[in-house]
């Protein structure tokens, strides 16, 4: 029994609290707060990370009972690698100066670096929680953070949050109704004593039901097409900050609850074989890729762009795991890791632009990368990464996808992979050329342009150098991370 | 006469099917943001009562240990469900305290909560 698990969402919980009061009596402290918050949290889930990979899962059970009465924090491989991701994008996110990261946060009053801690705290619960009601909570406790966080991107942003929380809530809802089932069928919330009684009610239609929903339920959550039609309102009308963290981290922390069904609570032939839904998931994904694709190279806004790009790449992670092998489960598990940092990258760079020219449609940033060269070198390595060009980490996760395809002889699949590095070398291409090669029009935003502060570029040099060394040690992770993991599947 | 019989041992459930259809249609299918928020609201509480229902016994007492009832587990009503749906009830609340600002917010900008005209508003200023 260890009690990191806990110690990284009750350090996280206890810091939100604390910058909120502090913010109160002074606003700029409570951004040092939420700092400091991070910094202990990410120490904690990196001592997590390394005692798990050195002596397998850490269990802890809260308040001394032990399940399946009590409530159980699990740090395994998986969850250990999802904290780690979810903390260190996180620490960015905040390192990220509010005055460009976030438009319309309060002058006086509430700071909004309590929000984005309760936000950070709620994702790392739904990872660590051994307990399905538990994880419905939390669930929605980073709901309703984030719905707060986007409006404060202003008006439209208010109006693109409430779509979201209706869809949000039917997502946490069926959520809800599907552990009902399993709950009402088993007698038991624990997910590891879930998994042994499940075993005999393979045949049963409720738990049929109930995977249905909470799988369909995720599905929202995570933006899997065609239950994408919030994520592009939502996360271009977002603040840069929020954004990041919406695209980088939360929908893929949905995409996890799915992997942790189908892995954990259930085995994995009954995703594959009894009911269909590794089928069904990979087939949607295919045109979720391709639609996303078509739809990002259609915009004219950066962010809006990055939005449907993000439909996209959440749908490679689906595409994984419908593959239904070692193979592309290692493909979508990486794609979660490099997608966080290419992501949120790329929306602090739109954040960086926006503060330094006031400029957000991609047909006004010709010549912008002469003026600014460090952000639009880290922007062109997350742009390839997102291309996948080698060594940059986005071409592994790829690799692993299009060799997953191949295992599976699912050809389509692997067409639909490479066709759609094709479409976004075309959008990203277009991006780069106007950046680099066509000269300025003379607007006086671009002429005046100035490579941003070290505050501003710190966190996205540090997410550019991330990705090239993921890249590097991509094998790594591979073997003492994610191998682990996906060991049940066939 | 199976029909029948199986309404009148099941009725709650249908009723709560009846419910969750009307809030999901509440919330897909008015135009009207608050109509929205009123079937979000008729959906949760739907699920709520289906948990309330599953723990339900027939003859079942409050789940005190009761020296003339004993260690029986049949004799009580299951309790864990009720704990659950005060957790859930909670949730309701904030996201419709959540959803309520958000909609103020609205109304001052747009002057209307109807979404049509939300959405045409929106893609005029873009342009």
């Amino acid at each position: 029994m260890s009690s990191l698990s806990i110690l990284i969402v009750a350090s996280l919980l206890l810091f939100c609290f604390i910058s909120v009061l502090v913010g109160i009596w002074r606003l700029r402290w409570a951004y040092a707060v939420a700092l400091a918050g991070m910094a202990l949290a990410l120490v904690a889930a990196g001592t997590g990370f390394y005692r798990v990979l050195a002596d397998g899962e850490l269990r802890y059970f809260l308040g001394g009972w032990p399940p399946p009465f009590g409530i159980e924090y699990v740090l395994d491989h998986l969850s250990a690698f999802m904290v780690v991701i979810i903390v260190f994008i996180g620490l960015i996110a905040v390192i990220y100066p509010p005055e460009a990261g976030l438009y319309h946060t309060p002058r006086r009053g509430i700071s909004a670096y309590g929000l984005v801690l309760l936000l950070i705290a709620g994702l790392v619960g739904v990872v660590v929680t051994g307990d399905l009601f538990n994880l419905f909570v939390f669930l929605e406790i980073y709901s309703l953070a984030s719905y707060a966080l986007i409006t404060m991107g202003g008006d439209k942003a208010v109006v693109a949050s409430f779509r979201y929380l209706i869809l949000g809530t039917i997502a946490g809802s069926f959520y809800l109704l599907g552990v009902g089932f399993i709950y009402f069928s088993t007698g038991t919330l624990n997910m590891a004593d879930a998994a042994r009684l499940l075993t005999p009610l393979y045949g049963s239609p409720t738990i049929m039901a109930a995977v249905a929903l909470i799988v369909v339920g995720m599905g929202i959550k995570m933006a899997l097409f065609p239950l994408h039609v919030w994520l592009p309102d939502a996360h271009s009308y977002a603040p840069p900050v929020v954004a990041a963290i919406l695209a980088a981290i939360q929908i893929e922390v949905a995409a996890y609850v799915i992997v942790r069904m189908m892995l954990t609570i259930f085995q994995p032939q009954y995703f594959i074989d009894i009911m269909p839904i590794t089928t069904i998931i990979g087939w949607v994904a295919a045109a979720g890729i391709i639609f996303g694709s078509v739809m990002a190279i259609a915009q004219k806004d950066f962010k809006r762009m990055l939005a449907y790009s993000t439909v996209a790449q959440v749908a490679y992670i689906g595409l994984g795991i419908g593959l239904a092998n070692q193979l592309g489960m290692i493909g979508a598990l990486l794609h979660i890791l490099n997608h966080a940092f290419m992501k949120s990258c790329l929306f602090l760079v739109a954040g960086g632009i926006r503060y330094q020219t006031g400029l957000h449609k991609i047909s006004q940033f010709a010549g912008l990368g002469r003026k600014m060269p460090l952000m639009m070198s880290a922007f062109t390595v997350a742009a390839l990464s997102m291309v996948g060009i080698p060594p940059t980490a986005g071409f592994f996760s790829k690799w692993y996808l299009v060799l997953g395809g191949i295992e599976a002889n699912n050809w389509v699949f692997v067409a639909v992979i490479l066709a759609s590095s094709l479409l976004t070398a075309v959008y990203f291409f277009r991006m780069i050329e106007k950046l680099f090669a066509t000269p300025s029009g003379g607007d006086p935003a671009v002429e005046q342009a100035r490579e941003p502060s070290a505050r501003i570029l710190t966190p996205i040099i540090i997410l550019a150098i991330g990705i090239i060394v993921l890249g590097l040690i991509n094998a790594l992770i591979v073997s003492y991370v994610l191998q682990p993991v996906v060991a049940l599947l066939p | 006469m199976v029909i029948i019989d199986l309404f009148l041992s099941r009725y709650v459930y249908f009723m709560i099917v009846v419910l969750l259809a009307i809030g999901l249609y509440g919330m897909l299918g008015k135009h009207n943001l608050m109509k929205k928020l009123i079937g979000m609201n008729i959906f949760q509480t739907a699920i709520f009562i289906f948990f309330i229902e599953g723990a339900a016994k027939r003859g079942g007492s409050v789940p005190v240990i009761d020296e003339i009832l004993g260690m029986e587990a049949a004799q009580y009503v299951n309790p864990l469900p009720h704990v659950l749906i005060l957790t859930g009830i909670v949730v309701a609340i904030s996201l419709t305290g959540v959803a309520l600002a958000f909609l103020l917010v609205i109304y001052r900008t747009y002057k209307t909560l109807d979404d049509r005209a939300i959405m045409a508003n929106m893609k005029e200023s873009a342009e």
